[in-house]
């Protein structure tokens, strides 16, 4: 028994990625359409060529047939994949291990959501038929609840805890104000960000994830073919799940100050990738940053930084998009929008046009020059019960 | 037949306080002087009937209830039994069966009478839940709360008081009527019911104390109850109670109790008590009723959990605007969210311990599941438990039907944790480190259904 990993084996070869926004004038067929097209059009390929599909969606509807409609694919193998936010994610590990397996040459996975036509604003789930028991709260009152148990665990003052987490909210704004494909294009301060009023816990709107419409794809085949298709593909050097038992709801001993699901996950993906210092091998993190005190937590547990310094960090700009270790270089959830069955690739995106050098030149990091290295953190559900997705791809295969 | 008696007893007034002197400005009239007690948003007669019984059941908690009766003249589902939910949630037996008496004020002093005349141990529970219209004398006369009564022959538990004898007079007249899903009771000229009740009282009180072999200056206490304000007070005089009256100055904190006020000034009366006292519960509504009771030696020993004296005074302060919200008499915009769904009947069925009665669950290594984990073999009943809040948040986004929803992480003592929502709460008063204790409520209601759930308050 064991977590292998498929290091090396699968190379990202195309990719697509629609401006994630309010797109009132667009369906899903239109969003699927767009990332699609870029995809196939980067890797000099037709639908045909392509041998299968999974298409990740939360709740965009039912089946393969979501895409192979639009597309209008024939004969193809269509898999609808979902795992709560982290769904782009896993529509990327299924068709990656479906060519590492050999069963398929070329395979695409796609994530969309169109959440913009529910008439609410946010994200609301469709609730599955049940006891009336379960917790009503918003996402955003659950991950509300991080950021005072971080700031008694480590002594932190309420005031200073709020504009660190302002300074992410603000980052990452400042990083999608240079993004053409990102929702939110303003820059705001952190004293705009924290004269907003509370509407969950300590949180204002602008600690939360853009609530977007959008999709992206990737074309995925046999590291050994990749040359066929581009001269620089991004190879998947690690891909982990880990989905939660829940056990953070009913054991006391869970504190709020971390997730246990992303440590674990991280760990398997390091471990498949052969990391020991993520901080100074990791070129780039995109990480799943739906609330501020979220990308917070994820610093210390995805081991950029020990426990309790990532306040500290975060003050001193070490995840900017100059700094240390640049996170969220597209602007992230905060400011990219987050159309939940799209953002696990959509952080994929970026790491295939930061990696291969291709980002626009004013958000493009310098990390790069001498590391060759992205994460991808993807999370869905909230503290003390959630599915934690981590890869790590790279430019460089091994030796 | 053997001497009954009452075993146990409790009433349950919510949380919130209506200042009456602030209604008028708003009802342009009505009102008047103290304040009155108001259910919460999350309250029906169902979930303060739980709340009374629990505390009835707690004081003398060995003992084996036989039969419940549930009355009220706001009845939270009609056709369906309301007295299953309590049942439910008081975690009684399969083959204890569960009855409503509803629809009229008499309807409760009935169910006690019955269970007086019955056999075993009876838990008798009345509610009331009454708004009127605004700037009404009902608005600002009544209050919401629920009282419980422990019915038995001494045999699980000792009684409290026997009963010694009882009279009653029953009439048809009209004095008082609602048509049914109204919010407004009508009343006949008030002179007109006062010249039925007080002959009615009288005859009631003479039969009783010829029943029970006694002459009205033996009665120590007299508890007066009836929605005819009037006519009660005339009776008093009449009787000469005035200062044996039980519970005069309730009306100044919480208004009359309604179809629950019987029993409620019963508890009341055994909370001052002493041993070998007689005790007089007079119910003018549509006739009248009288029992009386001789307190024993129990009496002095028995302690209710929260007296009805205590929780007069307690309280918080709910403005005038949202008593009327809460009745649905103010129409205001909801929340710019999805309603909830409504409950799967199917679903509650088959976690029907956990929904209603808090039942949790162990394993192996003896941590308490809360929900109950299916792999667990050992059900824990977590109601009773009090905790402690581990983190908090306010959400201002979520649905509620008076937002904003404040929720904690709660860990309970012995074990166990859930996240859960906190009620009668002043958000500036939640601190990391609080106590916090159980309490039954409704958290919505979608396609008719009442979603029954526990919510958390400060202790």
């Amino acid at each position: 028994m064991g977590s292998h990993g498929i290091k090396d084996r699968v190379a990202i070869v195309g990719m697509g990625c629609t401006r994630f926004a309010e797109h009132w004038d667009e369906g899903l067929d239109d969003l699927l359409l767009d990332a699609t097209s870029e995809a196939f059009t980067a890797t000099g390929v037709t639908k045909d060529d392509v041998d299968a599909y999974w298409l990740g969606t939360a709740q965009g509807g039912m089946s393969g047939m979501l895409l192979a409609k639009p597309l209008q694919l024939d004969g193809k193998p269509v898999t609808r994949v979902e795992n709560m936010c982290a769904t782009g994610s896993e529509a990327l590990r299924q068709a990656a291990y479906a060519v590492a397996s050999g069963a398929y040459d070329l395979a695409m996975a796609v994530g969309v959501e169109k959440v913009k036509d529910s008439g609410y604003q946010g994200l609301n789930a469709v609730a599955v038929p049940n006891d009336g028991t379960q917790r009503t709260l918003t996402a955003a009152a659950m991950f509300s609840m991080v950021a005072p148990a971080y700031a008694e665990r480590y002594g932190v003052p309420m005031g200073e805890l709020k504009a660190v987490l302002a300074r992410i909210a603000s980052k990452n704004h400042h990083n999608g104000a240079r993004n053409p494909r990102a929702q939110f294009r303003r820059e705001m301060s952190v004293e705009q960000i924290l004269a907003m009023p509370e509407v969950a816990g300590c949180l204002s709107v602008f600690d939360c994830a853009g609530v977007a419409d959008g999709a992206a794809a990737a074309i995925m085949c046999r590291a050994e073919d990749a040359y066929h298709y581009t001269d620089h593909p991004l190879y998947v050097k690690a891909l982990s799940l880990v989905a939660g038992n829940g056990s953070g709801l009913t054991d006391p001993s869970y504190d709020y100050t971390t997730f246990p699901e992303v440590v674990s996950c991280a760990e398997d993906a390091y471990a498949q990738a052969g990391i020991t210092d993520p901080r100074v091998e990791l070129a780039m993190a995109e990480v799943h940053d739906c609330f501020t005190p979220t990308e917070l937590v994820l610093m210390e547990d995805l081991g950029f930084c020990d426990r309790g310094t990532a306040w500290k960090e975060v003050q001193a700009g070490a995840f900017d998009l100059t700094g240390d270790l640049p996170v969220n270089p597209d602007g992230g959830l905060k400011s990219f929008g987050h159309p939940v069955g799209a953002s696990g690739l959509r952080m994929t995106f970026e790491a295939w046009l930061q990696l291969r050098g291709e980002a626009p030149a004013d958000r493009q990091i310098t990390t790069t020059t001498d590391r060759h290295l992205a994460l991808t953190h993807n999370l869905g559900g909230y503290p003390g019960e959630m599915v934690s997705f981590v890869s790590i791809l790279g430019t460089e295969p091994s030796a | 037949m053997g001497t009954r008696g009452i075993v146990g007893a409790a009433v349950y007034v919510p949380h919130g306080r209506l200042d009456r002197s602030t209604i008028a400005a708003v009802a342009g009239g009505g009102g008047g002087k103290g304040t009155r007690s108001v259910a919460g948003y999350d309250e029906d007669t169902t979930t303060m009937g739980v709340e009374a019984a629990r505390a009835a059941l707690r004081a003398v908690p060995e003992v084996e209830v036989g039969a419940l009766w549930f009355s009220t003249v706001s009845p939270a589902y009609a056709d369906k039994t309301n007295a299953t939910t309590i049942h439910a949630a008081l975690r009684l037996e399969r083959d204890v069966g569960a009855f409503d008496a509803n629809g009229s004020v008499r309807s409760s002093v009935g169910a006690l009478v019955a269970a007086m005349e019955g056999r075993g141990t009876h838990l008798v529970v009345s509610a009331d839940l009454r708004s009127g219209l605004a700037g009404g004398s009902d608005e600002a006369d009544f209050g919401d709360g629920a009282a419980a009564v422990v019915v038995g022959d001494g045999a699980d538990g000792p009684l409290l008081a026997e009963a010694i004898g009882g009279g009653r007079a029953t009439e048809e007249f009209l004095d008082r009527w609602r048509t049914p899903g109204e919010v407004r009771s009508k009343v006949w000229e008030e002179r007109f019911g006062e010249s039925r009740y007080v002959p009615l009282g009288v005859a009631a009180w003479e039969d009783a104390l010829k029943a029970a072999g006694l002459v009205a200056d033996q009665v120590d206490r007299i508890a007066l109850a009836g929605p005819h304000g009037r006519a009660v007070a005339a009776l008093a005089k009449t009787l000469g109670a005035r200062d044996r009256a039980v519970g005069g100055d309730l009306g100044g904190s919480v208004g009359n109790l309604g179809a629950a006020q019987p029993a409620a000034l019963l508890s009341a009366a055994l909370e001052v008590a002493e041993p070998g006292q007689v005790i007089a519960l007079a119910v003018l509504a549509d006739g009248a009723d009288v029992m009386l009771f001789r307190t024993t030696d129990a009496v002095s020993s028995w302690t209710p959990r929260r007296s009805l004296a205590d929780q007069a005074t307690a309280g918080a302060p709910i403005d005038y605007g949202t008593y009327l919200r809460w009745r649905g008499l103010l129409a205001v915009e909801p929340p710019r969210r999805p309603e909830p769904g409504r409950p799967s009947a199917s679903a509650v069925g088959r976690s029907a311990d956990w929904k209603f009665g808090f039942v949790g669950s162990s394993g192996d290594d003896g941590a308490v599941h809360l929900p109950p984990q299916p792999a667990d073999a050992t059900a824990v009943p977590m109601a009773d438990a009090t905790g402690t809040i581990a983190t908090f948040t306010v959400d201002r986004l979520a649905y509620s039907p008076s937002p904003p929803v404040v929720f904690a992480v709660v860990d309970f003592d012995g074990g166990g944790r859930l996240p859960v929502e906190l009620t009668d709460v002043d958000v500036d008063q939640v601190r990391i480190g609080e106590r916090v204790e159980l309490t039954f409520r409704r958290l919505f209601t979608a396609d008719g259904i009442h979603n029954y759930f526990w919510k958390a308050r400060l202790i």
